[in-house]
């Protein structure tokens, strides 16, 4: 244990020196080249580490990933298209498939209506009960989703009939003298799947309620004023003057809820381990890697998240071109 | 612009990027008495799993199976149900086999270098990337940008792979390499939206004065930059005590696993050892929010300048 401690501030220590004395080396080294192209060369002695990390740990993986999806099981040999045909026309994984969507399409939307709602409410209170709610509210941002399924045990737990139940949702079954349910096996209609989501959303909505509520408070007043002296009510100035002009950051908070629902892994895992039929692709991937063995399959499925998240991709790059040309 | 706050936009010319209270004579104040009740009761109903979890972690085995945590509304004095051992014992070897001790320390040894060390990293970048003009600047920057929704799992495969070869798997080096070039894209991307927000004369004026790039990325740049800074410790701090995925993938669940995989290993548990999840529970999740709580304004202020991490 001191060693691994030992280590650890070793690494701190050689991370933090060994990065000053790199970039003091380059920085030299451009500045004895002198002239025209130290100008030239000492941007890249700057950015250049950062960028090679990027290229180690993102981009030639990347590529490297799109490389296997195209071999075996092992990456020996190239199979063409064939992971991707045999993992498109497996019923499983299109079930999987099925449930992603599910919750890209419950999930973000939920995060911002909610979100939109306790700020609105919670802009009313006193200064010290909005702040209180809003940072319970926010609280289990800070909380990982491993913790936040063993939090929710205390809800959804369930004891085999006869014990005592100690999860609230059976114990509330049983004071009306039903019989406890297994609250993960429920698969009609995904209500396994939404208990889960419910874990998601209660982590996020705090992200969603500071964003719109700071993006709400920035409204001037003179346009809602306005609206009133016009005649219109609670409703009307929310949905046709606060609205409008919050959207923005009701886009901003969406992409970033979904782009965390797209690749959600954590949550499933340590609840059901996608039994039940509450499996999404990110556990599914895992699977196929670690526990089938499946490099290619596991590859073509994250190829597939991949082109998926393309649109998302897109947005958030126009968006920063839109917000360049704004500075 | 039609709100004040956008991603992208986390300069110090803004001070609004706090949990921001009504002023005076707004709508503050006017909460009607079902407002009031409404937003108790979410408050209530947002903590109570929590508070469920926290009563159970300090009660004994034999009462967290015979009765629901709320049970204790009935009795909570009965001294023979409240105990410390599930911490005692969840702390050190114990039954289940899970020792949390071990992976609160593998937790902070995994996560403090791979905090601390890409924010030097990222800082040279976004100088650069700022205040420097060069061919490809843009073209690199947008892919930055683009990176940021990128979900890891793209990396993971062929980094195994790597990893295997070099013989790296299972050790720290390994989750401190692969949390320094997931958290890459976000350090420079906040860093240097943070950089361009800044008054754009002093570092003119330095220039005249001589001042070389470095001199002036150390003593003017580095030291105006630093609630950026913070934020993005926050951020990769909880990023990474939090991570589940990469660290079961590098380290596993040997001697060096870490809290989350071993909280996650215990979940199981349903003879022997189960009345040691809550506290175990608790014991994961104390670190974040104490950071959290105590530093929620830094936090806040990466969340508005458009932080993700895909």
């Amino acid at each position: 244990m001191v060693i691994k401690i030992l280590n650890a501030l070793l690494a701190i220590a050689g991370g933090i020196g060994g990065a000053m004395i790199l970039f003091w080396i380059l920085n030299k080294l451009t500045e004895t080249i002198g002239g025209k192209w130290e100008d030239k060369i000492k941007p890249w002695a700057f950015a250049g580490p950062a960028i090679l990390a990027i290229g180690v740990y993102l981009i030639y993986p990347a590529i490297v990933t799109i490389q296997y999806s195209f071999a075996n099981a092992n990456a020996t040999a190239y199979v063409g298209l064939k992971n991707y045909t045999d993992i498109l026309t497996d019923s499983s994984f299109l079930q999987t498939l099925f449930n992603n969507l599910l919750w890209i399409i419950i999930v973000p939307a939920a995060c911002v209506i909610l979100g939109l709602g306790v700020a609105t409410l919670a802009d009313r209170l006193a200064p010290r009960g909005e702040k209180l709610s809003k940072t319970i509210i926010f609280l289990p941002m800070a909380i990982s989703m491993v913790g936040a399924a063993t939090i929710w045990r205390a809800i959804y737990e369930s004891q085999p009939v006869g014990t005592a139940q100690t999860g609230l949702l059976n114990a509330i079954r049983e004071w009306f003298g039903r019989d406890p349910v297994f609250w993960y096996g429920v698969e009609k209609l995904h209500f396994n799947s939404i208990l889960l989501m419910i874990i998601f959303i209660w982590t996020q909505v705090g992200y969603s309620m500071v964003l719109l509520s700071a993006a709400i408070k920035s409204v001037p007043d003179d346009t809602i004023e306005a609206g009133r002296i016009d005649g219109a009510g609670e409703k009307r100035i929310f949905f046709s003057i606060i609205l409008p002009q919050v959207w923005g950051t009701v886009l901003t908070v969406f992409i970033t809820v979904l782009i965390g629902v797209m690749k959600i892994f954590d949550i499933v895992y340590v609840t059901t381990n996608g039994a039940f039929n509450t499996d999404v692709i990110g556990r599914r991937f895992y699977n196929e890697m670690f526990t089938n063995n499946n490099s290619g399959y596991a590859a073509a499925i994250v190829v597939l998240l991949m082109i998926a998240i393309i649109p998302v991709l897109i947005y958030q790059v126009r968006h920063f071109k839109a917000e360049e040309a704004n500075r | 612009m039609t709100t004040a706050i956008q991603p992208g936009t986390g300069t110090p010319a803004e001070d609004q990027q706090v949990l921001k209270v009504s002023k005076e004579g707004d709508t503050g104040g006017k909460a009607s008495l079902i407002v009031k009740i409404g937003l108790t009761a979410i408050c209530i109903a947002w903590l109570l799993p929590v508070v469920g979890l926290l009563i159970n972690s300090f009660r004994s085995r034999d009462a967290q199976l015979n009765s629901g945590w709320w049970s204790i509304v009935k009795n909570p004095f009965d001294s023979t149900v409240w105990t410390l051992s599930n911490y005692t014992q969840v702390l050190g070897e114990n039954a289940s086999g899970t020792n949390m001790g071990r992976a609160f320390i593998n937790s902070f040894i995994v996560t403090v270098p791979a905090t601390v060390i890409p924010i030097l990293i990222a800082a040279f970048a976004a100088y650069a990337f700022t205040f420097m003009e060069w061919r490809g600047r843009d073209v690199m920057f947008v892919i930055i940008v683009a990176l940021l929704v990128v979900p890891n799992q793209v990396a993971l495969v062929p980094l195994l792979k790597l990893y295997g070869a070099l013989g790296m798997n299972n050790t720290f080096a390994a989750v401190w390499l692969a949390h320094i070039g997931f958290g890459m894209p976000l350090a420079v991307y906040i860093l240097r939206n943070y950089m361009a927000g800044l008054p754009k004369a002093i570092i003119e004026s330095a220039k005249i004065d001589g001042a070389s790039h470095f001199t002036t990325f150390w003593k003017l740049i580095i030291p105006m930059s630093t609630p950026a800074l913070a934020s993005f410790a926050i951020f990769q701090f909880l990023w990474v005590w939090n991570d589940l995925l990469v660290a079961l993938i590098f380290l596993g669940r040997g001697d060096n696993t870490i809290l989350t995989v071993a909280l996650q290993g215990l979940q199981g548990q349903t003879g022997q050892g189960r009345e040691l999840i809550p506290a175990a529970g608790f014991v994961a999740i104390v670190v974040p929010i104490l950071v959290f709580l105590s530093l929620q304004r830094y936090f806040i202020r990466g969340m508005t300048s458009g932080a993700v991490k895909g």
